[in-house]
């Protein structure tokens, strides 16, 4: 490890918690560094704590009004009304207390990884915190409430000037990153989800393009669901690379959600680990040609903390920092004797899924045909 | 949905003596296919499409015919019998008569004047609206028996979780006469809750979902 990378986390990143039994829970950081820690992969001198963001830039994306809404929400002043209107106090995202504080400091996360990477400390900066993706300028959405993502682009378009590729695995579509810089030719969002016909938010079609000056700097994959592996790193593989190539980016920020695992509960394609150690790969490899090593990455979705999301976000880091090769053959026993009791479901015993993690997907070909389409399409105009 | 709520009212139009060259260069200029053609008065009294124009130019081979054509002028291939939209139209009445004359645009006239113009895209913009795509959400569909009350069981069951109906469609399904699909849209990203309630209140739910094939 010639470079320093940072992985910013604090406890105060664990506030973000909307209520017992929610399915976004941030215990999956704990599990995270706890088995990172169980292989000797991750140091004290490497961990860097986040900052609060201000309302200065929270306000580079958010609505002032939303924003005093959040606050309030977080002291029990909002009304069920009022809150109604800002996307708060619904099932998805319920009111708790000091909300605002636990969800500027989440934004302020990112942007010390962004300050980290863009002033130069390290090449790459990992907050697992982050990549709230669905966030919108005066609503809360998807479990999100301020957009981190958002947030941390504009501030690197406004302090530094820097280009951004914004690359978005999560099974759900970016919908609120995409639309902040739909008419920004600087920001170039790459988001492959599964498809929106039944998935939440329903958005990220191949048409989806930008608008205005942003014209062809938004690109969606719908996936079909229950996409498998090699469909899913196919697409990823190539939209990534062309469209880095096209984009020339001065910076990578990625939204690393793990929610794409056959095993997540809220989504339905089917992929394994397999995916978590490859995604990463790709974007550190791109960030190194283009963009001098610049990348930033963020945590997201992943809803089976136990199973998928430790393995899958230990993963990034190694592969941040060079140490992938600790990651294989079987978990380490303490990890799974510390966390094995405490979990609802059995724990994985190994880095990798067994070939058989689930019976064969009916109608599999058509599938690959189909995101093979629709991955020529999406890229289509990059041809032209 | 009436189309005054759909339509767009700053119309682009030509006179009955401009050139037919007038309309093809408004056309390309602006992207449009459509021209309605009004008086001084903005009585509507034609309409030039570009099939119009493309069926009745001379063949590329006689470039002086061609030439000839394209100065005459466009009351010499308007359309007079023109079918038109009021504003006080249903989006659903606007779409069947779409289908029905296999036409992609439509004026709409008020007391003779045009006063707007409503086309396949618009209308389906709104259909898309309708949908509430245009709103996050997650959409689920239920397979159920076509008799009264049903509906509002399985909206009864979703009022115990605090989450947004974003949109009802429902449509008759073709597997099985008896019964209907319910497609409802709910602005939540983890519809599980509600699609474990209703499958304990026995509704066979269809999406998300894939023949026989259980996830997770």
């Amino acid at each position: 490890m010639d470079d320093k990378i940072a992985f910013v986390f604090s406890n105060n990143l664990l506030n973000y918690k909307f209520r017992q039994g929610h399915p976004f829970d941030q215990k999956r950081i704990e599990l995270t560094i706890d088995l990172l820690k169980e292989i000797g992969a991750l140091s004290s001198s490497q961990m860097i704590l986040p900052r609060m963001a201000t309302d200065e830039e929270l306000l580079l994306v958010h609505d002032p009004t939303y924003i005093e809404a959040v606050k309030k929400a977080g002291k029990g002043k909002l009304s069920i009304e009022q809150a109604e209107n800002f996307g708060l106090g619904t099932e998805d995202t319920p009111i708790f207390p000091n909300m605002h504080e636990a969800s500027a400091i989440v934004v302020g996360g990112t942007l010390t990884a962004v300050d980290f990477v863009m002033e130069q400390q390290g090449k790459h900066a990992l907050h697992l915190g982050g990549g709230l993706h669905h966030g919108f300028r005066g609503k809360a959405s998807g479990f999100c409430i301020y957009n981190d993502c958002s947030v941390a682009i504009q501030y690197i378009r406004k302090k530094y000037d820097a280009k951004v590729l914004y690359i978005d695995t999560d099974a759900h579509h970016g919908d609120g990153v995409q639309w902040t810089f739909y008419d920004d030719p600087n920001v170039c969002t790459v988001s492959i989800h599964e498809t929106g016909r039944y998935l939440f938010p329903g958005t990220g079609n191949i048409y989806e393009r930008g608008h205005g000056q942003g014209y062809g700097y938004s690109y969606n994959i719908p996936l079909d669901a229950f996409t498998e592996d090699d469909s899913f790193l196919f697409a990823y593989r190539k939209t990534v690379s062309e469209i880095a190539r096209f984009f020339q980016p001065d910076v990578i920020l990625t939204q690393n959600g793990a929610d794409a695992h056959y095993y997540d509960p809220l989504t339905h394609l089917a992929t394994t680990i397999r995916i978590y150690r490859e995604v990463p790969k790709l974007a550190h490899e791109l960030a190194h040609q283009y963009s001098e090593g610049r990348w930033i990455a963020l945590g997201g979705g992943g809803y089976d903390i136990w199973r998928v999301v430790p393995r899958a976000w230990a993963l990034l880091w190694l592969e941040m920092t060079g140490q992938v090769e600790k990651a294989t053959g079987t978990l380490p026993k303490r990890w799974l004797e510390k966390w094995g009791n405490r979990s609802p479901v059995s724990l994985p015993e190994t880095w990798d899924d067994p070939e058989n993690l689930y019976p064969p997907i009916p109608r599999k070909s058509e599938i690959e045909e189909k995101n093979r389409i629709t991955v020529e399409k999406a890229l289509q105009i990059l041809k032209g | 949905m009436l189309v005054e709520e759909m339509m767009v009212t700053d119309v682009i139009t030509l006179k009955k003596e401009d050139s037919i060259k007038n309309a093809v260069d408004l056309m390309k200029e602006k992207k449009i296919r459509h021209l309605p053609i009004v008086d001084r008065t903005k009585t509507l009294i034609g309409i030039v499409t570009d099939r119009d124009i493309r069926s009745a130019v001379p063949s590329i081979f006689c470039i002086d015919k061609q030439k000839e054509f394209l100065n005459k002028p466009l009351e010499t291939i308007m359309t007079t019998d023109v079918i038109t939209a009021h504003p006080l139209d249903f989006v659903e009445e606007v779409a069947a008569t779409f289908y029905k004359h296999r036409i992609g645009s439509l004026p709409v006239v008020k007391k003779e004047k045009l006063v707007g113009i409503i086309t396949q895209t618009d209308v389906l913009k709104t259909f898309v609206e309708l949908t509430g795509t245009n709103q996050p959400g997650t959409q689920i569909e239920i397979r159920v028996p076509n008799k009264p009350g049903t509906l509002a069981d399985i909206l009864q069951q979703i009022r115990h979780f605090h989450t947004n109906v974003l949109s009802v469609l429902i449509y008759p399904d073709k597997m099985k006469a008896q019964s209907k699909i319910i497609v409802l849209r709910l602005g939540t990203i983890n519809p599980n809750p509600i699609i474990n309630a209703l499958k304990e209140h026995q509704y066979e739910i269809l999406w998300p979902n894939l023949s026989g094939y259980h996830n997770g």
